[in-house]
């Protein structure tokens, strides 16, 4: 993995609509192979990032590459990444198996046999088996969001986003999720981007964040999480790594 | 890369080559295939993937699909000699498909489909019927106390029901006037009796087709929103969060549309039993040679007070029926974006149905009893 290309570059990324500006002359990389979070306070923009990183969104000025593709841009066909939003967004008209090999049937000459092989595989992965024919509306809010992670990785893809995969699951489920992470992210050698709170999986699975400052628009530091924690210059960075230091301190979180 | 099958002799392990990845996984697929349809239970089938740089979920999973069918089959498989990389994603997908799966689907039959079909029908009845039982314990609660209700709702939802579809109801109905009369004069005028078509258009539109167009309209406008709109809010428990804050959603919802339908239906009405009129003295004049006060005249002759009023009271029943059906459907919605098509679906189809039945019931009780 010498001297390989960062997965994905952004250069001096402006983000927000005319009358408000999100983020200005954001740069960063995320190197492949690399769990990278995105992190900062409610509001920042994260999961805007996270729509500019997968091309929902134009930038308003700035670039932003994805290694061997340039600019994402999902007008040109199968896309090179696969994505799971923050309520999972599964389609509530077909069941869970039909969710997830949508991208297969779709982009796939493989019969049906073979994309519920694959399917079955994917759902067993994330910890879902035997869910093929439920519908989303009968899972519940942890199990929708592995569903959405196993339908993310159904084209195989070497690049996955996943926003809030964690949030509000119970800390076993959570615990899981970050074990499910580690696991794509050693066995496929895959990239993968999350935006996330929790300090839990922080700690256990990220390698390099950066954080985004809502106040001054930017980000106000990268790195690796502990690194940050300790040594970080921006007191509201050290706070939110030390959140429950704080907490016992002065009992307010905000 | 997948080898040719032809070129393995009886004992010698299938050789698996190179990348196997999603790309590739048809071939693999079809390879596979044709070994499955040569072995028989007893044979063995080692499967060597030394030469296999490289492997991705999807072609694992096919890999393990075909072992798990050869196994069932008695035939002996065996996977070797992967490297470090392969066999982590190979056992990774092995180790989660290899727990139990779900239960399969029950398949059903006919006549199983034709009984849940009846049930469904009549369960569905009985929630009309508790929904509009509801409706009427939480209107006498806030006739009792109100101060309860929300009355500040009404006006908007009167005037996206009413004055938003002034536009629609008098373009329709002064065509259905128009037609009736067209239609009318042609038959009228064989016997010499052309200004009865004032009596014609103007009795079948005030007692019927005045109440009835506005009615269509109302379900089509109204009645579909309303169940759209409760029916969003029920998927994202926002009908929960009401009550959580300890809003009755019927009192909250429901009683403000009912309330707004019923006030702004009879008034439409009026509109179409205006215009409906109006378009059939269109025709009088043009091609009846009709004089706008004569056929006026004849008109003003034939209506009684009733008519009118038997029309009006029938809007106000049309309103209850169209807001009480798509309400409760709205409140029925499960499931996301397709339930609540679905259920916008139902409140319309079954308000129109509905509508035709309250205004058959009408008519025949009018006639029965001479009003």
């Amino acid at each position: 993995m010498s001297a390989a290309k960062p997965a994905i570059t952004v250069q001096n990324l402006t983000m927000g609509w005319d009358d408000r500006i999100l983020q200005k002359d954001a740069s960063f990389e995320v190197q492949k192979s690399e769990v990278f979070a995105i992190l900062g306070g409610s509001g920042c923009g994260k999961s805007t990032l996270l729509r500019y990183l997968i091309g929902l969104e134009k930038p308003m000025e700035g670039d932003i590459a994805i290694e061997g593709i340039g600019a994402p841009d999902l007008a040109v066909g199968r896309p090179p990444f696969g994505v799971m939003f923050q309520s999972g967004a599964l389609f509530g008209s077909m069941t869970v198996g039909q969710n997830v090999g949508l991208g297969l049937r779709q982009w796939t000459d493989l019969p049906d046999d073979a994309v519920e092989a694959i399917v079955s595989g994917k759902l067993a992965l994330v910890g879902l088996q035997g869910t093929e024919d439920k519908l989303p509306a009968e899972l519940s809010g942890g199990m929708k969001k592995r569903a959405a992670i196993a339908r993310a990785l159904a084209l195989e893809p070497g690049l996955i986003f996943l926003d809030e995969p964690s949030a509000g699951l119970d800390p076993v489920s959570s615990a899981g999720l970050d074990e499910l992470i580690l696991t794509l992210n050693r066995v496929h050698g895959m990239t993968i981007i999350l935006v996330t709170h929790e300090l839990e999986s922080i700690y256990s699975v990220v390698g390099q964040c950066i954080y985004l400052d809502k106040e001054s628009q930017s980000i106000i530091a990268r790195g690796a999480p502990r690194e940050l924690q300790e040594h970080s210059e921006h007191e509201k960075v050290r706070d939110f790594f030390n959140r429950r230091a704080r907490q016992q301190n002065d009992g307010d979180e905000k | 890369m997948t080898p040719d099958p032809a070129l393995r002799s009886e004992d010698a392990p299938f050789r698996l080559q190179g990348r196997l990845v999603l790309g590739e996984a048809k071939g693999l697929l079809d390879s596979l295939r044709k070994q499955e349809e040569t072995l028989r239970g007893g044979d063995t089938f080692p499967i060597d993937l030394s030469e296999v740089s490289e492997i991705d979920g999807a072609s694992a999973a096919i890999l393990l699909g075909s072992v798990r069918r050869l196994r069932d089959k008695g035939v002996t498989c065996e996977i070797s000699g992967a490297g470090e990389g392969v066999r982590e994603i190979v056992s990774l997908y092995e180790s989660a498909t290899s727990k139990k799966p779900g239960e399969p689907k029950p398949q059903t039959g006919m006549i199983v489909d034709v009984g849940r079909g009846t049930l469904a029908l009549v369960l569905g009845i009985k929630e009309v019927l508790g929904f509009v039982g509801q409706v009427v314990i939480e209107a006498l609660g806030v006739i009792r106390r109100p101060q309860t209700g929300n009355w500040r709702d009404i006006v908007p939802i009167a005037e996206r029901s009413g004055a938003d579809a002034v536009p629609i109801v008098v373009f329709i109905n002064f065509l259905v006037g128009f037609v009736m009369g067209f239609q009318g004069a042609k038959q009228l005028k064989m016997f010499g009796a052309n200004i009865f078509v004032a009596d014609l258009v103007g009795l079948s539109v005030t007692r019927e087709l005045g109440p009835l167009m506005t009615a269509i309209i109302l379900s089509g406008r109204s009645g579909a929103a309303f169940a759209a709109e409760l029916g969003t809010m029920k998927v994202s428990e926002e009908i929960d969060a009401l009550r959580t804050l300890g809003f009755g959603p019927m009192r909250y919802l429901v009683l403000p549309r009912t309330l707004a339908l019923v006030l702004v239906a009879p008034v439409l009405t009026l509109l179409a039993d205006f215009v409906g009129i109006a378009g059939g003295l269109l025709v009088g004049v043009t091609s009846l040679n009709l004089s706008v006060a004569g056929y006026w005249q004849e008109t003003r002759k034939v209506i009684h007070a009733w008519d009118i009023n038997s029309g009006l009271l029938k809007a106000v029943a049309f309103a209850l029926v169209i807001s009480l059906i798509s309400c409760q459907q709205g409140f029925a919605t499960t499931g996301g974006a397709e339930g609540v098509g679905r259920r916008t679906t139902t409140s319309v189809v079954s308000s129109l149905f509905a509508l035709i039945l309250v205004d058959t019931a009408f008519t025949v009780f009018f006639r029965v009893f001479d009003l």
